[in-house]
């Protein structure tokens, strides 16, 4: 079987930053936190700005644990 | 017939085609290998990743379905945000784990990983069957994403010559997917997402003004859609149907063999690490493609005459591409209408792909033809990647829609079976291989009960507990009776028979 050479990488390390991406489960599957109308941003319904913004936070977090563990 | 949108979106086609040939010549590798076709050499870096990976889990059936899910049921329709930001911290941390051990030993299937983790080619004959099975059905859904695409492109018909254009798209779609393997979707993606993006930004903009701003959108929205209905009494209502959907899903994602395809031909764990931090951008963007449902609402577009007969035949699935017809003019619809038409044939490539991977790797050279040559085993995927395709083709054109929907439902709950064998297996090797099939075993038994019980209408069965009524996602019930019983069954066969000295892998190859 071939097995292509790995190119060569920085390993990072694992590290308890990781528990930071934890946040995003607790934001965004503690429903009745979130399930109002009010108060709405530009005519937008709570509901449904406040998970666009986790899909923000989320990928900031994310990006801050890949450069922190590099 | 909309002619300016017609020849604009079949100008885009051609030019797609064009490149999913060419694109066997692409980063050039010997396409005999299976890795090869079949991983694109595992060589996409950052950049390439993103698109074929973005192309590959948000496809052309998720474009059409969000929306008109959110236009014809509301607020619920919205947990595929919540399930597309949880599948990103699961990516991060758990799949640079898988990529590195399957990197290290050749695998190109999750179940390359089973077979290799546990010496148990029946636990990875049973993760293989599951991934095919469950892929089938989506790669048909993908094309019902062609099919109302090409009615509202207003192309009328009847018998052969109404499904004359998709076969036509997906007779394109086997050629070059079986000429130029993986790198023909990766190369597509890059066109479909440009044209996607342009398509979305310019609908969130365009159609609030001419609606008169997003309040008036949803204001025009009945409240009953706007929020779900909290709950009464003691059950946790749609609260918990809502955030086991969204974690169900999530955990599934990766599992699916399109997805794993995806990941496992990134260059390096940087590559996957990287791209969980960009690939939400997509999830954002699928967010305002869902709004779109609530501007369709808005628009009145039901009402309208002009679309009566596409509704009556495609149902709320009619509603995105009913508002770009009432919104754009002919040309810009045309790109949009590409957009979806192409959106379907990348991950429809990675799927077919996908599949014929497994069945390669992990039923034909496993259980068929167990010396068979690295070139027949190519040639073998190429073959099947046909077969699966055509049995998708089959699948639309003679079988009513509900049954794709249904059978896409039940593989949702039938591949997050395969989790404890491929995800908790990359932390410890204290699971059995014996045991994980006995598990496996009883959640696609439990699950596909559940769903039967309901008909197979929908996935939300409710348990009661401690006196309260917990409605929840049937995948996520069914895979913690499946990782209960694969846990104290091995905690037993480890004592009498442990299966650890077949271990392929070592502790090292997963960093």
């Amino acid at each position: 079987m071939p097995t292509p050479v790995p190119p060569p990488e920085r390993r990072p390390r694992a590290s308890l930053l990781r528990l930071l991406l934890l946040a995003p489960f607790v934001g965004v599957l503690w429903v009745s936190s979130y399930n109002s109308l009010t108060p709405a941003l530009g005519g937008i319904p709570f509901f449904y700005w406040y998970q666009l913004l986790w899909v923000v936070i989320a990928a900031v977090l994310t990006a801050f644990v890949y450069f922190a563990e590099r | 017939m909309r002619w300016t949108a017609a020849i604009v979106c079949v100008a885009l086609f051609v030019l797609i085609t064009a490149l999913g040939f060419m694109a066997a010549r692409w980063r050039r590798g010997d396409l005999a290998l299976l890795h090869e076709w079949g991983l694109g050499g595992r060589r996409f870096g950052t950049f390439i990743a993103w698109f074929l990976i973005g192309g590959d889990l948000y496809t052309a059936y998720t474009f059409i379905a969000i929306p008109a899910l959110i236009y014809g049921a509301g607020a619920i329709g919205f947990f595929a945000i919540p399930y597309t930001i949880l599948v990103y911290p699961i990516l991060y941390v758990v799949f640079p784990r898988l990529w590195a051990v399957c990197n290290r030993h050749g695998y190109v299937t999750t179940a390359d990983f089973v077979r290799g983790r546990f010496g148990n080619g029946w636990l990875a004959l049973a993760v293989a069957i599951t991934g095919i099975i469950a892929t089938m059905p989506y790669i048909a859904l993908q094309l019902v994403g062609i099919q109302v695409v090409i009615g509202a492109l207003g192309v009328v018909g009847h018998g052969v010559l109404h499904d004359l254009p998709l076969i036509v798209a997906f007779v394109i779609l086997a050629a070059f997917t079986y000429t130029s393997g993986l790198r023909a979707p990766a190369m597509i993606a890059v066109v479909k997402d440009v044209l996607i993006y342009i398509a979305v930004i310019a609908a969130v903009i365009v159609v609030p003004i001419e609606l008169g701003g997003y309040g008036k959108i949803f204001a025009a929205v009945p409240a009953a859609k706007l929020i779900l209905a909290g709950p009464k009494g003691p059950t946790l209502g749609s609260y918990g149907a809502y955030a086991t959907l969204a974690l169900g899903s999530a955990l599934a994602l990766f599992l699916y063999p399109h997805s794993a395809t995806g990941i496992l031909s990134a260059q390096n764990g940087g590559v996957i690490r990287r791209n969980a931090a960009m690939l939400p951008a997509y999830s954002f963007l699928l967010g305002l493609i869902a709004l779109l449902g609530f501007m369709a609402i808005a628009a009145g577009i039901a009402k309208s005459p002009e679309f009566a007969d596409g509704f009556k035949q495609y149902g709320p699935s009619y509603a995105v591409p009913a508002l770009f017809l009432a919104t754009f003019p002919g040309w810009f619809t045309g790109i949009a209408f590409a957009a979806i038409a192409i959106g379907a044939l990348v991950p429809a490539a990675i799927m077919s792909i996908a599949t014929a991977n497994l069945f390669t790797r992990n039923i034909y050279r496993e259980f068929i033809k167990r010396d068979c040559t690295a070139g027949e085993e190519t040639a073998m995927a190429k073959l099947i990647s046909l077969v699966v395709k055509l049995g998708a083709l089959f699948f639309v054109i003679f079988l009513p829609l509900t049954y794709a929907v249904q059978f896409q439902l039940l593989g949702g709950i039938w591949i997050i079976q395969t989790l404890p064998a491929v995800m908790i297996a990359l932390y410890t090797r204290f699971l059995n291989g014996w045991a994980l099939l006995i598990g496996w075993l009883c959640g696609i038994v439990s699950g596909t009960w559940m769903a039967a019980s309901l008909h197979f209408r929908g996935s939300i069965f409710v348990i009661h507990l401690f006196g309260t009524a917990i409605p929840g996602y049937a995948a996520l019930w069914s895979l913690i009776i499946n990782i209960v019983v694969s846990f104290v069954l091995s905690a037993v066969l480890n004592t009498l028979a442990s299966d650890r000295h077949k271990d392929a892998t070592a502790m090292k190859d997963y960093a």
